[in-house]
């Protein structure tokens, strides 16, 4: 090979160097999403997906982070910590994501956690309520949904309101379940309420009569009801049928009462949710325009509107990811994770900003989400009497 | 005590449920020598045609489950002819594999049509329970049970007093003899399999509106179908009949007096039980040998 060539293959591939670098930083900027698209919870992961895209869009429509486009890539985690494991590991191995929003429910995000660490990606967790993922001394997670206790506290100035006295748990046997029965019950013996049952179910099962007769039989005035919104259908339906006459209240914010409403129709009557988003009164929120233009945006798309109290989470969560890329100033992982302790914004929940939670030095994020309490009444979802305007 | 009446009753409810679904597979398995993993699919598919026929099309309730078991049979009758009878010589292993294949195909197009989430059937029945002293059960499930012993009774009639019925049982004593005798084995086997999945389309369409619908509703009952037919041993109908019945109120007192988070794993110890102690199956005869 002659000089000349040298010089020309040197130059060739110069020019190649060159066209690329634009090229790469016009990439799009890869954001990981696991969540149950398929399964028995899969009605809240599609709404998560949608609330996500609502983000993404917006933020595109925006002119992205830096001039990068955001693309999500949105993994099925099919309601199983098994397969959310080989989620999270396909994302951070195969699609090279820096960071990933997810898992759904606790047992979901406990089995991707450790992949985590081992890959050193951050992942923003946004519905998972289980103590002890902030407890584990994982560094990389950063939650923005409430755990148990956070929840707990929030309900304690409302339990004279509601009249408990008496109280019985039912919960999905999972982390989230056993966690919330947990939090729940030291919170309300606390206050002075007498815990009774403590009841489980498999979170596939559809028939829950057996626990039902059970709790009938111990006599308390309130039933704490944990898990996703189909499996709270099918509680309310069967415990109308053996006429359990108690003051149901939902935890965990996943209750979605407008999805109650059409499928459980009387049988949801009266009962009390916690939720983290009043898609009823969005002007009530926070920030009220944010909320308001989430919820027109949702309508806009044609999603169904019980989706709401889910999707606003994927909508939060992607925006925080999105802050911590900008903050960082690139898309590496151990950056976003750095920033991720930096941001401050505001979701359609409110606030996001992290604290340290768990073992010194290894301490994950926790942000301090607002928490809210409506109730079924007339067919409608209404702010509670002890809540309502004065 | 009232809470062992309730028990009681809410298990034999469940556990007639689990009886339409265990027959339709004691058949298919004891039968055809198929383990079809795909049942709980046409129990899905049952409950996806009663829903889009009450909500689509806006028929009755009972026109929705006649439905759903024509529905049924019609599947399972394309299905043995086009994937089971080319492959009737070959083994067991090859034949469920091939039921696998269906299972998981069924199952993600439910997804694809009707998407991830889980759906309501609407019903006519009030929602207010019937209260007899300390027991009460709603309305919707009575009707369940009544239909499911209908379904079962039909089903013991035609096994028993039809000449198909009689056919068929001559096909699982031996097959070989019967043939000689002039019964047409390709017909039997395709009826087998169009009845069996018939019943357990019906499950799919009476249990639709009392609890809910999804694409993933089916591997639960494909595994209660299968602990039936294991408890009661391989094509008895008496067999499956009472393992329902027995599976039902054993995971009902199982939850209602040692764990409810124990639920499933009542049944499963019963089932571990039968087969150390009578590994056919509680009510399986002797088989024919030679």
């Amino acid at each position: 090979m002659g000089k000349r060539s040298i010089v020309l293959v040197a130059l060739v591939l110069g020019a190649l160097a060159a066209l690329t670098v634009p090229g790469e930083s016009q990439a799009p900027l890869k954001i990981g999403v696991i969540q149950p698209l398929s399964g028995p919870v899969a009605a809240s992961g599609n709404y998560i997906r949608m609330g996500a895209e609502i983000a993404r869009d917006w933020i595109n429509a925006r002119g992205g982070i830096a001039g990068r486009k955001v693309d999500l890539l949105i993994e099925d985690n099919k309601s199983d910590p098994k397969e959310a494991a080989s989620a999270a590991e396909k994302l951070i191995v195969r699609d090279k994501v820096p960071v990933i929003m997810g898992a759904w429910g606790s047992s979901m995000t406990l089995a991707a956690m450790p992949k985590l660490e081992e890959y050193g990606v951050p992942m923003v967790v946004e519905t998972s309520s289980a103590a002890s993922i902030t407890k584990r001394g994982n560094p990389w997670i950063f939650r923005i949904s409430p755990p148990s206790e956070m929840e707990a506290l929030g309900l304690e100035q409302y339990v004279d309101k509601l009249g408990v006295k008496r109280v019985d748990f039912l919960a999905v046997n999972t982390d989230w379940g056993r966690g919330a029965i947990s939090a729940f019950g030291d919170m309300l013996q606390k206050k002075g309420a007498a815990v009774g049952a403590k009841e489980f179910m498999d979170q596939s099962a559809t028939d829950m009569n057996a626990q039902l007769t059970k709790i009938k039989a111990t006599g308390g005035d309130t039933l704490f009801l944990t898990t996703a919104v189909e499996q709270i259908t099918l509680v309310m339906k069967q415990a109308q049928e053996q006429r359990l006459g108690r003051k149901i209240v939902t935890t965990g914010g996943s209750s979605s009462p407008t999805q109650l409403i059409k499928q459980a129709g009387a049988a949801a009557e009266g009962s009390y949710h916690i939720v983290f988003f009043m898609p009823w009164f969005p002007e009530a929120m926070p920030d009220g325009k944010l909320a308001k233009a989430f919820v027109d945006e949702w309508a806009k798309r044609g999603h169904p509107f019980e989706g709401l109290t889910e999707g606003f989470r994927g909508h939060d969560g992607i925006a925080t990811i999105a802050e911590a890329i900008k903050v960082a100033g690139k898309d590496e992982a151990a950056a976003i994770r750095d920033a991720l302790w930096k941001v401050s914004l505001m979701g359609v929940n409110g606030p996001i900003k992290f604290e340290k939670d768990g073992p010194a030095g290894k301490e994950s994020g926790q942000s301090k989400p607002s928490i809210f309490v409506v109730q079924i009444r007339d067919g409608k979802v209404a702010l509670p009497d002890f809540l309502a305007k004065k | 005590m009232d809470q062992l009446l309730q028990h009681l009753v809410n298990g034999l409810v469940l556990g007639g449920t689990y009886a339409l679904l265990g027959i339709g597979l004691t058949l298919i398995f004891g039968l055809m020598n198929v383990v079809n993993f795909a049942h709980g699919e046409f129990y899905t598919l049952g409950a996806y045609v009663a829903f889009a026929a009450l909500t689509l099309a806006g028929v009755n309730f009972i026109v929705g489950i006649l439905a759903a078991i024509v529905a049924g049979a019609a599947l399972g009758w394309l299905c043995e002819v086009t994937l089971l009878r080319p492959l009737r010589s070959e083994s067991i292993d090859t034949t469920m594999l091939v039921m696998i294949g269906v299972w998981i195909a069924m199952q993600n197009g439910e997804l694809l049509v009707w998407g991830g989430v889980a759906k309501s059937i609407p019903h006519p029945f009030p929602t207010a329970p019937l209260v007899m002293g300390p027991v009460a059960i709603a309305p919707l499930r009575v009707i369940v049970l009544i239909l499911a012993v209908g379904l079962i009774a039909s089903s013991w009639l035609l096994i028993h007093q039809t000449k198909l019925g009689r056919a068929m049982r001559a096909t699982f004593q031996d097959r070989d003899t019967a043939a000689l005798m002039g019964v047409s084995i390709g017909r039997v086997h395709a009826a087998t399999f169009a009845f069996g999945s018939a019943l357990a389309s019906a499950a799919g369409a009476l249990l639709g509106p009392v609890f809910l619908v999804y694409p993933s509703m089916g591997d639960l009952a494909s595994l209660k179908a299968f602990s039936v037919v294991i408890l009661g041993g391989l094509g008895n109908l008496t067999g499956a009949t009472v393992g329902g019945l027995l599976l039902g109120i054993a995971e009902e007192l199982g939850a209602g007096y040692i764990s409810s988070g124990y639920r499933d794993a009542v049944g499963f110890v019963i089932i571990i039980m039968v087969l150390l102690l009578r590994p056919s199956g509680l009510f399986a005869r002797q088989e024919r040998i030679g």
